[in-house]
């Protein structure tokens, strides 16, 4: 199959292909203001108007998943807290369910709801920082100043709370690693009341701005057809009006006895247009309902042991004897994270780790939302998925000097090889059948 | 005046002005910060960059048309620095007064913007191209209600029978609000707006800062210049502010305060001057800094239809009126 991968030259044939002819090319990145993380976009433009894109990852891939193969499970956990800095519990958060579905340990009731607050404060700091980072993109620094200023005391709180402001290090499997006392209680009542002070604000400021206004509504649609056939998720998807949240869909935690509700533009009574305005409003709307479910949840927490297994040398040798698989889903502020492990016994590494971020999800939504878009669309447009493409990467080809792109063919053949060869490594009712 | 007395005032308003522009782009930088609730940089900052920028590497891209790519700051920097010298400043006549008048400063304002697009268009970078569309567009749409309120104001001064009307130190000399009636005041008024809609697109700030747009396409125009010629563009930038501000002062509110207060002599003459650099001060702070803290960027079609629509509008109404107040008044 070496026709399948080209090499520069007939790259470039085929880009010239896919272009028109009047068109003039405009890369963005793999390192450009516009974006926070390495992935490259080439534009093919024709005026101000862009007529067709591409997107090339791969500059950020750090193996994780192979790392973690590598590691025993409570090591495991550290790990998975760095596959993203901002959405930093989410996965571990993931990860904790898949292993306590393989190895069948219960949660106390405290340290789910423990969980499900740690959860929501990451989501609004979050959807803070993503606020600061849009506004930056259309060039409105006064807000990127001020909506960080706010986002600080949430994550003053988170470190109160924890220990940290980011990489909290909070679940562990069978619960949580440290209680909120009741004493913090008031304190976290305190940020609840000053974010729910600010809620109004914040809408005003973004919403009922007349420059953000005319630089965010019809820029970067995504239908809702289109959104749900690309299978976008979190906040993404919502905004086009795609009633869709792990939280509302497959609640875990205390989420069934929450009664969260996916939020679209139709909760601020207004028709669902699918544009980066509407994204702004979910992820605002989003601030506050985390406030309420929060809130709730300090009122509902019944007191308790917070984890089932207090000793880590006998949870790990519980780990240890555990045989399965299991699946572990969190809504992350960005959508939808999923972590699937494969545990067997007598081995302390897992062997097989698949971690799916909400960005790989909502990376095909770019192209849709970038069609006869303009070259100032692009930044707010390429921020409004919330993209976090470290946690995303999952390959990157490196052959010599020789830059390679694989297309869709060969990219099956490979992941067929490496399926077989992670088949391989599966001793026992291996699902896939391989034995011996 | 003698040729040695011109020079010696051109290099003392150079000098000056220098000095001058480099204080208030650090006061609307630290303003700027402090109103978005940052510290902000020393006073000194810009002093600082160029300071800097002078002792780094010039470099000229393989890709670029060397001449033109060198040419072009050099060309911003003179075209600014000649503009200066037809200002006038407070109660004093321009250095160059008598060679050339308010349509030769409207000119030579135009340079630095065409010398900023061509060097672009230089570099052969392919951000600079469409930060050069988006200039030259950008230019096209604002220069219109700039000349109709520079126009406006010359053509009621000739018939007032005060001239040479486009002269800007007859126009600083001989303030309109005083000897319009009541239309006039409104249409005055609606020029100066529209003068004042444009200030920010003059020195392509935000929200019209579109060919440099940082996020969208990296400094735009800019993005291929380092050290002397991008320290070139940023003292053309520092002085063209000065300018643009002079102007508006001018032409809407040339009154001097040493008058009224009945001082007069050299004390009343530098009480002026400083009078003057605070309505200066008053006119970056007000069209620039907060302008820049209160808006997002906008895109080059809202820009050029917020100019040719509502800018050009409020501009020519305002000049309908100066002739209808004519026809009132039977000037």
């Amino acid at each position: 199959m070496r026709e399948a991968r080209l090499g520069p030259e007939e790259m470039a044939e085929k880009k010239r292909e896919k272009t028109c002819s009047t068109c003039f090319e405009v890369p963005i990145g793999p390192v450009h203001p516009a974006l926070k993380e390495g992935i490259r976009f080439t534009f093919w433009v024709e005026g101000e108007k862009i007529k067709k894109v591409d997107i090339r990852p791969g500059f950020m891939h750090r193996g994780i998943e192979f790392m973690g193969t590598k590691r025993n499970l409570v090591q495991l956990i550290y790990l998975a807290e760095r596959i993203c800095g901002i959405c930093s519990v989410s996965h571990p958060l993931a990860l904790v369910q898949a292993v306590e579905e393989a190895a069948g340990i219960e949660v106390p009731p405290r340290a789910q709801y423990i969980r499900v607050i740690i959860g929501e404060l990451e989501r609004i700091h979050s959807h803070l920082l993503w606020a600061g980072v849009a506004a930056h993109e259309l060039g409105f620094d006064t807000l990127l100043h001020y909506v960080w200023k706010i986002r600080e005391p949430v994550l003053d709180l988170l470190e109160d709370i924890t220990g940290n402001r980011i990489d909290y290090a909070i679940p562990i499997y069978g619960g949580v690693r440290r209680d909120i006392p009741p004493e913090k209680y008031p304190k976290l009542k305190d940020a609840l009341r000053y974010y729910r002070s600010l809620v109004e604000d914040l809408l005003n400021f973004f919403l009922r701005d007349p420059s953000i206004e005319a630089r965010t509504r019809n820029i970067g649609i995504l239908t809702r057809e289109e959104a749900d056939a690309l299978c976008a998720v979190g906040p993404t998807a919502r905004a086009s009006g795609l009633r869709k949240d792990v939280r509302q869909d497959w609640p875990y935690f205390t989420y069934p006895d929450l009664q969260v509700r996916a939020l679209t533009p139709e909760d601020m009574g207004l028709g669902v247009r699918g544009d980066v305005y509407d994204r702004i409003m979910v992820r605002l709307l989003e601030v506050s309902q985390s406030i309420q479910i929060i809130e709730r949840c300090l009122e509902e927490m019944p007191d308790g042991e917070i984890t089932s297994v207090p000793k880590v040398a006998a949870l790990l040798a519980q780990l240890k004897k555990a045989e399965g698989e299991g699946i572990g889903r969190h809504e992350a502020p960005r959508g939808e994270v999923f972590h699937y492990i494969r545990l067997e016994a007598d081995k302390e590494a897992p062997v097989v780790w698949k971690v799916k971020a909400p960005t790989y999800s909502n990376l095909m939504s770019w192209f849709p939302m970038f069609k006869d878009q303009e070259i100032a669309d692009i930044p707010i447009v390429a921020a409004s998925i919330d993209p976090c493409i470290c946690c995303m990467d999952r390959v990157h080809i490196v052959r010599g000097e020789r830059e390679e792109v694989v297309w869709k063919e060969e990219l099956l053949r490979l992941s067929w090889e490496k399926t077989k060869r992670v088949a391989s490594r599966v001793t026992r009712h291996a699902p896939w059948g391989r034995k011996g | 005046m003698s040729g040695l007395n011109a020079l010696w005032q051109a290099i003392l308003v150079l000098v000056g002005g220098g000095a001058i522009g480099f204080l208030y782009k650090g006061l609307d930088r630290k303003l700027a910060a402090r109103l978005q609730g940052r510290i902000g940089p020393p006073l000194r900052q810009p002093v600082l960059d160029v300071v800097k920028l002078l002792l780094k590497e010039n470099v000229v891209p393989r890709t670029a048309v060397p001449w033109l790519f060198q040419a072009a700051p050099f060309l911003a920097f003179v075209a600014a620095v000649t503009a200066l010298l037809y200002l006038p400043v407070g109660p004093l006549s321009p250095v160059l007064h008598g060679y050339g008048d308010l349509v030769l400063v409207l000119y030579l304002l135009a340079i630095p913007a065409l010398a900023m697009a061509l060097g672009g268009l230089a570099s052969g970078s392919p951000y600079a191209v469409v930060g050069a569309q988006r200039e030259i567009v950008m230019m096209m749409s604002y220069e219109f209600p700039l000349a109709i309120a520079a126009v406006g104001i010359a053509w009621r001064l000739s018939t007032l029978g005060i001239g040479p009307s486009f002269s800007l130190a007859t126009i600083a000399a001989n303030p309109l609000w005083g000897s319009v009636g009541p239309l006039g005041w409104i249409g005055l008024s609606l020029l100066f707006a529209a003068l004042l809609a444009v200030t920010p697109a003059e020195l392509s700030k935000i929200p019209f800062d579109i060919p440099e747009a940082e996020t969208e396409i990296a400094g735009g125009l800019l993005v291929e210049y380092s050290g002397v010629n991008l320290a070139l563009f940023y003292l053309a930038d520092v002085i063209k502010t000065l300018v643009i501000a002079g102007l508006v002062v001018a032409l809407f509110i040339p009154y001097g305060i040493a008058a009224p207060l009945g001082i007069a002599g050299i004390g009343g003459k530098i009480l002026d001057i400083l009078f003057f650099l605070v309505k200066l001060f008053v006119v970056i702070f007000v069209a620039v800094t907060v302008i820049r803290v209160s808006f997002a960027r906008l895109k080059v079609d809202q820009v050029a239809r917020f100019y040719l629509l509502p800018t050009t509008l409020i501009s020519l109404a305002g000049l309908l009126l100066l002739v209808l107040d004519k026809v009132v008044m039977g000037g």
